[in-house]
């Protein structure tokens, strides 16, 4: 009796790991590998920097570090919300949104009539585009998910702000309320949309396509992989071979070379990985074609907010508050790219468009 | 303080950091359970409980807000939420010689208490730092073993507006500055301006 207790529990731990492994063992085993490099990364470096403290520029050895913990923090959590579901990812990712926010209208001077405006904007447009995004799946709702904010909300708050009634600066004041709303909302909950989405693939065996059967949170692990390599691959670009800057007076460091550079690679990196573990619903061709996309839309959002951040007068958004991490410094590239990894992946390879 | 106001009072002061989304920093001077008197900037009415919050917790067990009667015990709901951060209300209207303001901090606060005061009087309409009462300087005359730390809360009065009910959730910072204390034969009017100046110093530093 005892025994057959014992068979009955371990055939009953057996499936939940299987079931577990099913949710999606090719993503945890990649989130593993990242993750390890990335430890192993974090480690080498101090330990580096224990042995040569006197030729290692500190200042450097910082950056690095807190960008490896972004990362690992990003990343672990990421590997977290597969384990609990998509539901987990919405609300983590509402969570991120609703602190860069808070960093962006906080660096953003707005005026005392603009008050009641961003009330909505927080306690309105952030929970409702995340329960859309919940529903994205379906047609009709994914309508509702994709013109909210663009359509609803903009409109929505320039009439709330010429109700407040102060007209100095109207146009100015609408942009940058639109504008927060745009990227720290709209553009970052294309993000965790992904695991909603319905897809197809071209099956080369039958020469036809049918339905993508796998975890959809292979493209959100795909999407924040090759956002964070290009940001690696920029840097590395842009040290050994920049020459020529995009534009001095908004990024000190982000050259012609580095955007070219790290675009191919990432490029590269995805048709590589596609070709090794078939991990996106595209073809090799495809994949390397969305990861260029994906490393370009991600230098677009590092320039275009460090461009605000100038003309604000701040380095980072980190140091506008001391002691808090800087979130709208870590998702800039990942804002700009998950709009449009979103749609081009949904565009091509749509379920609802299959027939 | 019964265990139910213990209980919201804790909550209160998470909820107040999570809004305020407050960073506190330590300028010249550290937290210490030493008799003080925080004397901030006001442009909102959350400013006493943010500052409160921002505080460590042994500190916040003896640190009282100074607060005005006639808001905090206008509804059973102000009163209960000002006896949870153990509020030293204070009647704005019937001041007088046997019910003065200063006597009353003066012996609730004994050995032990710290206060929280806004030497402004009531909120600034502008957002800017105005005149100073001269209780402060009273004060530092009849206790002048009270450490006077000047703080400077920022951002707070887009948080919370005048005349606004509901806030918005942006970033916040308090800080924390070097303790003045009176000098020799100081007039009023120097010691008040001094003070003042201690926390635009902070204003400009941060």
């Amino acid at each position: 009796m005892a025994s057959a207790t014992t068979t009955l529990m371990d055939t009953d731990v057996a499936q939940a790991v299987q079931k577990l492994l099913a949710i999606d063992g090719l993503t945890i085993g990649l989130l593993v590998i990242v993750i390890s490099f990335l430890l192993g990364a974090f480690f080498l470096l101090n330990a580096l920097k224990r042995r040569y403290h006197d030729t290692v520029d500190p200042a450097m050895v910082r950056v690095f570090n807190r960008r490896i913990v972004a990362w690992l923090t990003i990343y672990t959590l990421l590997g977290v919300t597969v384990f609990l579901g998509p539901t987990t990812t919405l609300c983590f990712f509402l969570g991120v949104s609703f602190w860069a926010l808070r960093e962006f209208v906080t660096m953003t001077p707005t005026r005392r009539a603009d008050h009641r405006t961003l009330f909505w904007v927080f306690f309105v447009f952030i929970p409702l585009q995340y329960g859309l995004a919940a529903y994205s799946g379906d047609r009709r709702w994914f309508i509702a998910f994709a013109v909210l904010i663009p359509v609803y909300g903009s409109l929505f708050i320039s009439a709330r702000i010429a109700f407040a009634g102060e007209a100095q600066r109207f146009l100015e004041r609408t942009a940058k309320i639109q504008f927060g709303l745009l990227i720290c909302i709209y553009a970052l909950s294309h993000a965790p949309a992904l695991l909603y989405l319905d897809l197809i693939h071209y099956d080369s065996v039958s020469g036809q396509y049918q339905a993508w059967g796998q975890s959809k949170s292979r493209l959100l692990f795909f999407l924040v992989l090759m956002v964070q390599l290009s940001d690696l691959l920029q840097f590395l670009w842009d040290r050994l071979y920049g020459r020529n800057l995009i534009a001095g007076q908004i990024h000190a460091s982000k050259s012609w070379e580095g955007l070219i550079g790290a675009a191919l690679c990432c490029g590269a990196a995805a048709l590589t990985l596609q070709w090794l573990t078939a991990i996106t619903p595209f073809t090799i061709y495809g994949a390397a074609i969305m990861g260029m996309v994906i490393s370009l839309m991600a230098i677009s959002g590092t320039m275009t907010m460090s461009a605000i951040k100038r003309d604000r007068g701040v380095s980072d958004y980190g140091t506008l508050v001391q002691g808090h991490a800087g979130v709208l410094d870590r998702i800039d590239a990942i804002c700009f790219a998950a709009p449009i990894f979103y749609h081009l992946t949904r565009f091509f390879l749509g379920a609802e468009y299959a027939n | 303080m019964n265990p139910s106001q213990k209980v919201t009072s804790a909550v209160l002061a998470l909820t107040a950091k999570l809004l305020s989304g407050a960073t506190v920093r330590w300028r010249g001077s550290e937290p210490d359970a030493c008799q003080r008197i925080y004397f901030a900037n006001h442009t909102s009415h959350l400013d006493a409980l943010v500052l409160w919050s921002g505080l460590p917790r042994q500190l916040r067990a003896v640190t009282r807000p100074v607060a005005a009667a006639d808001y905090w015990n206008a509804g059973p709901v102000r009163r209960y939420v000002a006896g949870c951060f153990n509020a030293l209300l204070i009647d704005r209207h019937d001041i007088s010689v046997r019910n003065s303001p200063l006597d009353i901090m003066l012996r609730e606060i004994g050995e032990t208490h710290s206060l929280i005061v806004f030497p402004e009087g009531s909120r600034s309409p502008t957002g800017e730092l105005q005149a100073f009462k001269s209780g402060l300087y009273y004060m530092a005359k009849k206790r002048p073993d009270l450490e006077f730390m000047p703080v400077y809360l920022d951002n707070l009065n887009r948080i919370l507006p005048r005349g606004e009910v509901l806030p918005v959730p942006l970033l916040s910072s308090i800080t924390i500055g070097a303790p003045l204390w009176l000098h020799q034969g100081e007039s009023k009017d120097g010691f008040l301006e001094r003070a003042r100046q201690a926390i635009l110093q902070l204003k400009e530093e941060q």
